[in-house]
């Protein structure tokens, strides 16, 4: 069975993992979310086409989505240490998980916006509105079921990074899971931090999903 | 004596797209005037340019050439933001509607005055006014899908004369609805243009609307202007192609009964035959015609028989059949009547 020094690590390697994914997601969307926005209105048939900057941004995201994650933690460690001071445990892990999810969060979030309406854009340009106010009034609330499930499925991608991490002594459930379920072959610790994680990205996903159900004014009821 | 200025002045305008290298000439030297309480319509098929025409109106496309001259204002000498203060001015619908669906009815009728900066007490006043005029007082708090496509074209009226403005421009506002829903929006569009005194451009490929409601018709073909004049004048003489094109392939009065199908429906004196054939092509919205009928009229009850050659389209005359049947009559059809 487990020990008490056990089930006190487990305990503090849960908390460690829901800081981590609570901050890298807030980080990763204070940076994702203008770059989503800036995909879609300077896209060709946008609202503030500038061909040449989308096609950086463009390129830009899709390089950070290339690179394994695994890889990304090793590459970015002088940018760790230079944000963090240090390049282990679990706030210098929120580092790489947000360089990690700001391009995959700003294509979700391109893809959400690119999903409204255009004849409801053209309306609101019809009616004298400006770009900020179409983005603010139009595109971010007809876009807001879109972005709720997005956000749900970026916050249970960051949890599995987190975990990932633990690989490379990120701290958390995946780093409890890989020192003692992996090295010390201690297969119940692992099953406990496996079931644990499950059971977080579960709560997760139904708690993301009923929002989203219940703020979606297209449902009829 | 003073000439009075139009309200809209199109001035040699023309437009075109760029598009996968090829140049599409969408517009092509159009002059056009609009005078100020005028419903003028613009009709043409599909691809004409008249979206591309009304887009420009308010600047919502550039011209290539030519300009647009609003109550004396030229938009092409207008800033960016000079032009959407000019917009608020402006009213819009459009086919699709294009509500925003996560607002609901009074908040989407807010929306242009919020655009406009006006107070939030002012503006729920204003959204009730428009309800109001619009019959949908009881819908403030919905949202539009829970509304029928009629319920939710008034409230993009409501919402587009939200700022009063001067001009309401229509594109396509009834093509997605059905007759009975298209009839009740184009009296409301009439009511608006004779209470509030607002100039209504209506674009439309159907004859029919600006039939019942245009004081005043353009006709666009293939980016030109080909005819424009009073809708009488152009409609009973027209002069062009285009015109006549558009005239008669909508006209039923000039169809031509190709179809193959015959039914013999049978009076057997429950019914009097005249309001059942009328009302049937009334409800349908179709033509037959009548290649044999031999009927008496006794005491105000038919009876007899007719033989009925249908449209070609066999959802109208499914349409008629069941109509006929659902309305007691014996139908028969007959098999080689015509060939
Ligand atoms: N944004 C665009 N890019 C390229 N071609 C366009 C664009 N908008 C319209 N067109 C072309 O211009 C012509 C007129 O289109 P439109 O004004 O929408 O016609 P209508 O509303 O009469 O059906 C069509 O040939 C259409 O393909
Ligand atoms: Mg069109």
């Amino acid at each position: 069975m487990l020990t008490e020094t056990m089930i006190n690590e487990i305990i503090n390697g849960t908390i460690a993992t829901l800081y981590m994914t609570i901050f890298s997601t807030l980080f990763s969307y204070l940076f994702a979310f203008p770059l989503g926005i800036a995909l879609v209105i300077t896209r060709k048939d946008g609202l503030y086409p500038l061909l040449g900057v989308n096609k950086v941004l463009d390129a830009i995201v899709n390089l950070g989505r290339s690179i394994p994650f695994i890889i990304l933690i090793v590459v970015v460690i002088p940018i760790t240490k230079l944000i963090a001071g240090k390049s282990y445990g679990p706030t210098a892990t929120i580092v790489p998980l947000v360089i990690a999810a700001v391009p995959f969060i700003a294509r979700l979030i391109e893809s959400s916006l690119l999903e409204v309406d255009n004849g409801v854009i053209e309306a609101a340009q019809s009616m004298g509105a400006s770009i900020p106010t179409i983005i603010l009034k139009v595109l971010i609330p007809e876009a807001k079921t879109s972005l709720i499930v997005g956000a749900t499925i970026a916050t249970g991608t960051i949890i599995s990074y987190s975990a990932m991490a633990g690989a490379v002594g990120g701290g958390g459930l995946g780093d409890i899971a890989i020192r003692y379920g992996y090295i010390r072959y201690q297969t119940e610790v692992m099953m406990v931090t496996v079931i644990l994680l499950v059971i977080i990205v579960q709560i997760l996903q139904i708690i993301g999903m009923k929002i989203a159900t219940k703020t979606d004014k297209r449902i009829r009821n | 004596m003073l000439a009075i200025e139009p309200l809209i002045q199109l001035i040699d305008l023309g437009k075109e797209y760029i598009s996968q290298g090829a140049t599409i000439v969408a517009l092509n030297d159009i002059n056009l005037e609009i005078f100020s309480g005028d419903i003028f319509g613009i009709i043409g098929m599909s691809g004409a340019g008249k979206s591309t025409l009304v887009r420009c109106i308010n600047f919502l496309e550039k011209p290539t050439t030519g300009t647009v001259v609003l109550d004396g204002n030229d938009l092409s000498l207008l800033s960016e933001k000079e032009i959407r203060k000019l917009r608020q001015n402006i009213g819009m619908i459009f086919q699709q509607f294009n509500l925003l669906m996560q607002r609901n009815v009074e908040d989407n009728i807010c929306f242009p005055l919020e655009i406009a900066g006006v107070k939030a007490d002012e503006r729920k006043k204003r959204s009730q006014e428009l309800l109001e005029i619009v019959g949908l007082s009881d819908k403030a708090k919905s949202y539009p899908s829970q509304l029928s496509g009629g319920q939710k074209q008034r409230v993009a009226i409501a919402r587009a004369l939200s700022t009063n403005p001067k001009i309401l421009l229509c594109d396509e506002a009834t093509s997605a609805l059905d007759p009975t829903t298209t009839s009740s929006i184009l009296s409301l569009l009439k009511e608006i243009n004779k209470k509030l005194g607002i100039t209504i451009v209506i674009i439309t490929h159907e004859m029919s609307v600006v039939e019942r409601i245009c004081d005043k018709v353009a006709i666009i073909d293939n980016g030109e202007l080909a005819e424009q004049g009073s809708v009488e004048n152009v409609f009973s003489n027209p002069k062009t192609d285009a015109a006549r094109k558009l005239v008669y392939h909508n006209n039923n009065a000039v169809m031509e009964m190709k179809g193959k199908r015959c039914i013999r429906i049978v009076f057997d004196g429950k019914s009097s035959f005249e309001p059942v054939i009328a009302n049937m092509i009334l409800e349908c919205r179709t033509q037959v015609n009548i290649l044999f009928a031999d009927t008496k009229d006794i005491k105000g009850k038919a009876f007899g028989q007719m033989v009925l050659q249908l449209p070609e389209d066999s959802i109208q005359a499914d349409k008629i059949i069941n109509y006929l049947k659902n309305n007691k009559m014996i139908v028969e059809e007959l098999i080689d009547y015509v060939n």
